[in-house]
């Protein structure tokens, strides 16, 4: 067995994972990263719109400061944000992102050569920092060079499958490197796992292939909880059928949307910030025109109108938005508008943690030695109910930063634990189970009957009869998971196997998200319950907390918002 | 209506070489003006033969992960459309991984002396990193130089299309150029005399380039890769 040995393992390789490396190796010089994908094709590159910070760099910005930004997200999160963790978010942000651009990340800039901003929703000031609309992959880009520079180590196309745990700590975790097929063995005395987010588990999706949520169902099978699963974000403009991001900034810029009427129907619903209004209240009222025929033609999309732009800001604000609606709708925005549907694209909800990025366990109080989170596949709660657009990039970048810092920290007085061979020995002879194995259901099938259920029972509008259903229909999907079979029988790059190992977290956390739906009867930020369409905050100003106990069950739990200082 | 799919097929546990396989594909006429080659291969995967092998991530060109062979050019998958490569029933699609590099799988290269020359010149910013309060400036001019640059998604279609490169594969290639380009310069670094080491070298250095430009025509990103090299060029005789 091929055994490796790193002082800090981080789990990830997006925004999160690689700032957190950074960090870590300026007080560590043994920091690796391990990453299913290359590093640099983590889903973290698609973000588009921006990252948030009150740098009031700009005339209309000018009277912005973190006290507005925190207050902004808390409204946005309706109120579910912890207020400790918001504020670190909403008071570093600004200097985080001047180091962001100290690592070189190209941002677009005001004539007089500052970092230039712009409004999105739930912002009540320009404050998005962007570097054109390819944020994301201009930060990655820059944080990927700066881990060069430092001389991470890179354990690229790596599939992990568990960690090694024993008495609320870790001493490593057992992957399988896709190239060879072999397991690896990694021994660690810290692991910060930044695994991203679990959109996948749904039909349409704006989030690349790779946002399987692993790490969540990795926290499952060991008794670790997760955090409000129910605020699954669902993001109003997807290039229809195909779920590609139309970036927010499209109507930050000024874009209208229509319905099959040509009316901008968000001022029925919205009629102060109309298109720019939270991202949840947006989605229902595009799904209420959908449901009610107002889709075009009938149809289940809209239409996101820029022909009244300018040509030129187009092409210089939102050039990538122009090249994916000209390349995979045949539109050229400028003259035509383009075709939209909500779609599935972040969760607020993850493994919990508190400001420090350690994870929180089953028990309230009971904090992981070693263990860390952070990025989409964490909770440290800063987006409550519902986040705000260009908020998660700053939380990627602050918390992963922090979880970087603080794992380095505790790493130094930690020391790789020994291997643990139960964990490698199931993981072997499972691998050996799906490769040799004589069942009958394919993995696509399953994982689409999957997709299936969630966007349809677990979707924008949720009501107790269709998340039982849901429910039981995950059930059964798992019992068929044992009936799996893997076509491919090669070793080396099986690329199925990979689907049906991603399939098996995706089952779990999934089951997870639709019992926080059920067990929450109100409505809030991206949480509607058509049965509960009121918010109660006399019982629901709670965090939902669900893990799976000892004798296989999942056991709710609620915890209070923190109040903060 | 139906069309070909001729793939390159290598199972390193089975295989002495790689051959094509032939696949027929049948798709409703109004989903030619949809499809793409990605979705295509995708298809043919979890519907037909689950043991086809190609990497990709986001499915709209920005991940970099599925440059391959189609037709003869380099291209992303997830940006072909089957309605630029096909004219009708019966038409045919070759499928081959990315030349120059050392076939894994199918379609799957392994790309890590690709990488390994990009982080030989250096891709970060060098420069003085002390605790500056404030962002440092840079006007929308000064980006302009390198917004066409920064768009690189490390894909490899053009170092794969570079003869130089089939040939030398201590050779950087353009890719490592740009990459070198997009932050020599950049306004804000000052580490261009670090880089020429690499750059100027007999055998790896920017002197390999014979101008062939099969790098410019293969870039996704449509990136004056030749400039690039070109001004490198310039660089390294101290211009
Ligand atoms: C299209 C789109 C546009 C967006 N635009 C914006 C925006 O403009 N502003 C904003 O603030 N937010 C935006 N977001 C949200 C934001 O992009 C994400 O929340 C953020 O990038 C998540 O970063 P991350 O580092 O947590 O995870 P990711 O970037 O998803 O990285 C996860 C990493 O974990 C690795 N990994 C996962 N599982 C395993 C495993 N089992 N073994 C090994 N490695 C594993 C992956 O390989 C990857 O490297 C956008 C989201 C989408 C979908
Ligand atoms: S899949 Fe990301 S570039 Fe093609």
């Amino acid at each position: 067995m091929k055994t490796v040995e790193h002082q800090l393992l981080i789990v990830g390789g997006g925004a999160a994972g690689l700032r957190a490396a950074i960090e870590a190796q300026e007080k560590i010089d043994d920091v690796a990263v391990i990453s299913k994908v290359r590093t640099l094709r983590s889903h973290s590159v698609s973000a588009q719109g921006g990252i948030a910070a009150s740098l009031a760099n700009i005339e209309e910005s000018e009277a912005d400061n973190w006290k507005k930004h925190l207050n902004d997200t808390i409204e946005g999160g309706v109120d579910l944000v912890d207020r400790d963790a918001g504020e670190i978010l909403t008071r570093n942000a600004g200097r985080n992102v001047i180091e962001l651009e100290h690592m070189g990340v190209p941002f677009s800039r005001t004539d007089k050569g500052k970092l230039d901003q712009r409004p999105f929703g739930g912002h009540s000031m320009p404050r998005a920092l962007y570097a054109a609309d390819r944020t994301g992959h201009a930060i990655v880009y820059a944080l990927y060079g700066e881990n060069v520079r430092h001389e991470t180590a890179f354990y690229d196309e790596y599939f992990v499958l568990d960690l090694m745990t024993g008495d609320n700590s870790v001493s490593g975790l057992v992957a399988y490197d896709i190239k060879t097929g072999e397991l690896v063995v990694f021994r660690a005395g810290g692991i910060i796992l930044a695994t991203g987010g679990p959109s996948q588990a749904y039909e349409l999706t704006s989030s690349g292939k790779a946002s399987t949520g692993d790490g969540l169902g990795i926290a499952l099978r060991n008794g670790i909880p997760l955090e409000d699963m129910e605020f699954i974000q669902f993001h109003p403009t997807g290039l229809k059928a195909r779920g590609i991001l139309i970036t927010e900034a499209a109507r930050g810029e000024g874009g209208y949307l229509r319905n099959d009427r040509g009316e901008r129907f968000m001022k029925e619903y919205e009629p102060e910030s109309v298109e720019l209004a939270p991202r949840d209240r947006v989605v229902r009222g595009m799904q209420r025109e959908i449901n009610e025929g107002r889709g075009i033609n009938g149809e289940n999309y809209l239409h996101l109108d820029l022909t009244h732009l300018p040509e030129e800001k187009i092409s210089q604000k939102l050039p990538t938005i122009r090249e994916l609606s000209m390349n995979f709708a045949g539109i050229d925005p400028v003259e035509r508008p383009i075709p939209v549907q909500p779609m599935a694209h972040y969760s607020m909800g993850g493994i919990p943690t508190d400001t420090r990025g350690r994870v929180q366990g089953k028990e309230e109080g009971v904090t992981w030695n070693n263990l860390y989170a952070a990025g989409e596949a964490a909770c440290v709660s800063v987006h409550g109910a519902n986040r705000l657009g260009t908020n998660s990039l700053q939380e990627a970048i602050t918390f992963g930063k922090r979880a970087g810092r603080f794992a380095a920290e505790s790493v130094r007085k930690n020391h790789a634990g020994d291997v643990d061979r139960t964990t490698v020995d199931k993981y072997e002879s499972r691998l050996h189970s799906l490769l040799g194995g004589e069942g009958s259901v394919r993995c696509y099938e399953l994982r689409d009957r999957l997709k299936q259920t969630m966007t349809g029972k677990c979707g924008v509008f949720r009501t107790r009869h269709d998340l039982e259903e849901a429910l039981r229909q995950i059930h059964e999907l798992k019992e068929d998971y044992s009936k799996l079979t893997v076509e491919d029988s090669g070793k080396k790059f099986n690329t199925e196997l990979k689907t049906a190992l991603e399939l098996k977290n995706m089952l779990d956390y999934s089951e997870v998200i639709v019992e926080a739906a059920l067990a929450r009867k109100e409505s809030r930020g991206s949480h509607f319950r058509t049965d509960f369409p009121e918010r109660d905050d006399a019982d629901w100003l709670v965090h939902s907390f669900i893990y799976r106990s000892s004798t296989g069950k999942l056991k709710r739990d609620y915890r209070p918002v923190s109040p903060g200082t | 209506m139906e069309i070909k799919f001729e793939v390159s097929r290598y199972n390193p546990e089975k295989d002495e070489g790689s051959y094509y396989q032939e696949f027929s594909f049948s798709i409703e006429s109004d989903e030619l003006e949809e499809l793409t080659v990605l979705d295509s291969l995708i298809r043919l995967k979890e519907e037909k033969e689950g043991s086809l092998t190609f990497r990709h991530s986001c499915g709209h060109g920005s991940c970099g992960s599925c440059a391959m062979l189609i037709d003869g050019e380099n291209r992303l998958a997830c940006k072909t459309h089957l309605k630029d490569m096909v004219s009708g029933e019966g038409s045919r699609i070759n499928i081959s991984p990315l030349p120059g590099f050392p076939v894994i799988k199918d379609l799957v290269v392994d790309l890590e002396s690709f990488f390994s020359h990009d982080r030989g010149v250096k891709p970060y910013l060098i420069g003085d990193a002390g605790s500056r309060a404030k962002e440092e400036l840079q006007t929308p001019e000064e980006l302009e130089r390198i917004q066409e640059v920064t768009q690189c998604i490390m894909c490899g279609a053009c170092t794969s299309s570079c003869p130089t490169y089939w040939d030398n594969k201590k050779y950087l290639g353009p890719a490592a150029f740009v990459r070198a380009f997009r932050w020599s310069e950049d306004s804000r670094d000052e580490g261009e005399s670090e880089r020429m080491d690499a750059l100027d070298d007999k055998r790896g250095g920017v002197w390999g380039c014979n101008k062939i430009f099969n790098c410019t025509e293969a870039c996704p990103k449509d990136i004056d890769t030749v400039g690039a090299i070109e001004s490198l060029k310039r660089k390294a005789l101290g211009f």
